[in-house]
């Protein structure tokens, strides 16, 4: 598998650490109920298909990256840096 | 039929001719008891005792592919009690003692074979962890001995002892661990259930989940609809999906593993032996080949296949441990989806949805738990009670912080 970094060009998988799905940028206010905590950070709609997850180039620029990937045939259809998504 | 050696030795003696198939392949009926989705180990076993213990054999175990398709075919058949924590500790000891009369339970040869299971350690810190936890399972009543670095010496002569990055210090010896073979788990169970009354109904996809006024009718299936009082969701990874259709959302990320065969060998390697530091085991089964696997790919996938990052690290982790093992030619190699909850242990619990209950979230260790996660599933659907070794695999341990996390890494899908 290799990830296309939008600064960095077409680079091996191992470049880059996995973080999970892209829910983890709705981040809940901290005094927000526990139910959007759990949300957050555990609920999941994991599909099998088209998912938006979160990596982090480490061995690269350290950017964080919205990977578009399929999950059944681990295709990768966009990789966009989280600083310049709508989120 | 009854299976025994006399009968082996005589359909030897006359060309196997009196064989008859191990279950039947019936129809779906318009309605059951109870409906069990997902025929793998463990719903299987579920139909198995709902119909022993529990006397209901009016059900349906539902497969969308064929029996022994999902993981219970793509484990790596290790068979343990090595837990820590209670709520853990007491399952896996359930399970364990269920292995122990398996065969003789089913009259079908699953090949249990207790070898020890060795856990190693490389530092003083973690041989104090390991200490603890054998405490932990000597109190639950399970085996335990700790072994100094020539005592896993006189067990497994052939490691490695002197490398400098993990350096053998000992390890955690579980006598009473081992190994099963994993279709035969699945077809024993199968042919139990089946013996006892359960349609086992393959090729029958589940494609939506009836529920009138918060109860549940029955289910929609690519053979028909099929009305049922109560409906069990055991399918592993596909959990999610399959929970969906009931309106939840599930703390469940479903992620790849990897595992890996070689060649058969003579026998070679007589235990089971975990090498934690470098995420990987080995085993060798009964046709000789080395049975090994090493850690998720660490990114949600379905694709039953893995990269080939994990597979470098796997045979690294093999050679960094037994550099004997390098002339072993790798036949195949294949990926399961694993059901990955936060904390990395399992749901055993009711839903929001009455009659509609849920067995998931194995991790990469369910093949173990496939006898006591059915025993207790069954008790759950039967009586509507948790059983009392299951009592902490709570749906709802995420919201209220109960949480089970055995590797003490936290409550996040990244960290297990």
């Amino acid at each position: 598998m290799r990830l296309t970094c939008p600064l960095c060009g077409s680079r091996d998988r191992r470049e880059f650490h996995y973080y999970g799905a892209a829910d983890y940028l709705h981040r809940p206010a901290a005094e927000d109920a526990p139910d959007a905590w759990d949300i957050y950070l555990h609920l999941r709609d994991n599909p099998a298909g088209v998912v938006r997850d979160l990596w982090y180039h480490e061995l690269g620029c350290a950017q964080w990256l919205i990977v578009t990937r399929n999950t059944v045939t681990h295709e990768i259809s966009g990789v966009a840096l989280v600083a310049e998504s709508a989120k | 039929m009854r299976y025994s050696g006399l009968k082996v030795i005589w359909e030897g003696l006359t060309g196997n001719t009196g064989w008859a198939p191990a279950w039947r392949d019936p129809a779906p009926k318009a309605e059951y008891d109870a409906i069990i989705i997902g025929g793998g180990g463990h719903g299987l076993s579920t139909a198995y005792y709902l119909a022993k213990n529990h006397g209901m054999t009016n059900i349906a175990v539902l497969e969308k592919g064929y029996i022994g398709s999902g993981n219970i075919g793509r484990n790596t058949t290790i068979v343990r009690a090595n837990y820590f924590l209670p709520g853990n500790s007491e399952f896996y000891s359930h399970s364990l003692k269920l292995w122990e009369g398996l065969e003789s339970d089913l009259n079908y040869n699953v090949m249990h074979s207790q070898r020890g299971l060795i856990n190693l350690f490389h530092s003083d810190g973690q041989r104090d962890a390991f200490v603890r936890r054998g405490n932990a399972m000597i109190n639950q009543g399970d085996d335990a001995i700790l072994l100094d670095r020539d005592g896993v010496r006189e067990h497994l002569p052939y490691l490695d002892f002197e490398q400098t990055r993990f350096p053998i210090y000992g390890g955690l010896l579980h006598p009473r661990g081992g190994s099963a073979r994993h279709d035969a788990v699945a077809w024993g169970y199968a042919r139990g259930a089946d013996q006892r009354g359960v349609d086992l109904i393959q090729n029958c996809e589940v494609t939506g989940i009836d529920i009138e006024n918060g109860v549940v009718r029955g289910v929609q299936t690519t053979r028909g609809a099929i009305r049922a009082k109560k409906v069990g969701i055991i399918v592993a990874g596909r959990s999610s999906q399959v929970a969906a259709m009931a309106g939840m959302r599930l703390p469940i990320e479903s992620h790849v593993l990897q595992a890996f065969v070689t060649e058969g060998l003579k026998p070679v390697i007589n235990h089971v032996i975990s090498f934690g530091m470098g995420h990987f085991y080995i085993s060798q089964s009964d046709k000789g080949g080395l049975v090994f696997g090493g850690d998720l790919d660490f990114y949600a996938s379905y694709a039953s296949r893995g990269n080939l990052p994990m597979v470098e690290h796997v045979m690294e982790a093999g050679m960094t441990l037994m550099p004997m093992i390098g002339r072993a030619k790798v036949l195949r190699s294949w990926g399961g989806i694993m059901d990955m909850s936060p904390d990395g242990s399992p749901i055993i619990d009711k839903t929001h949805v009455e009659g509609l209950f849920l067995d998931c979230g194995w991790n990469y260790g369910g093949f173990k738990a496939v006898p006591a996660s059915g025993w207790c599933m069954a008790h759950l659907m039967a009586t509507g009670e948790s059983h009392e070794v299951a009592r902490k695999f709570r749906l709802n341990r995420f919201a209220t912080g109960h949480l089970l996390d055995e590797e003490g890494t936290g409550s996040q899908h990244n960290l297990h």
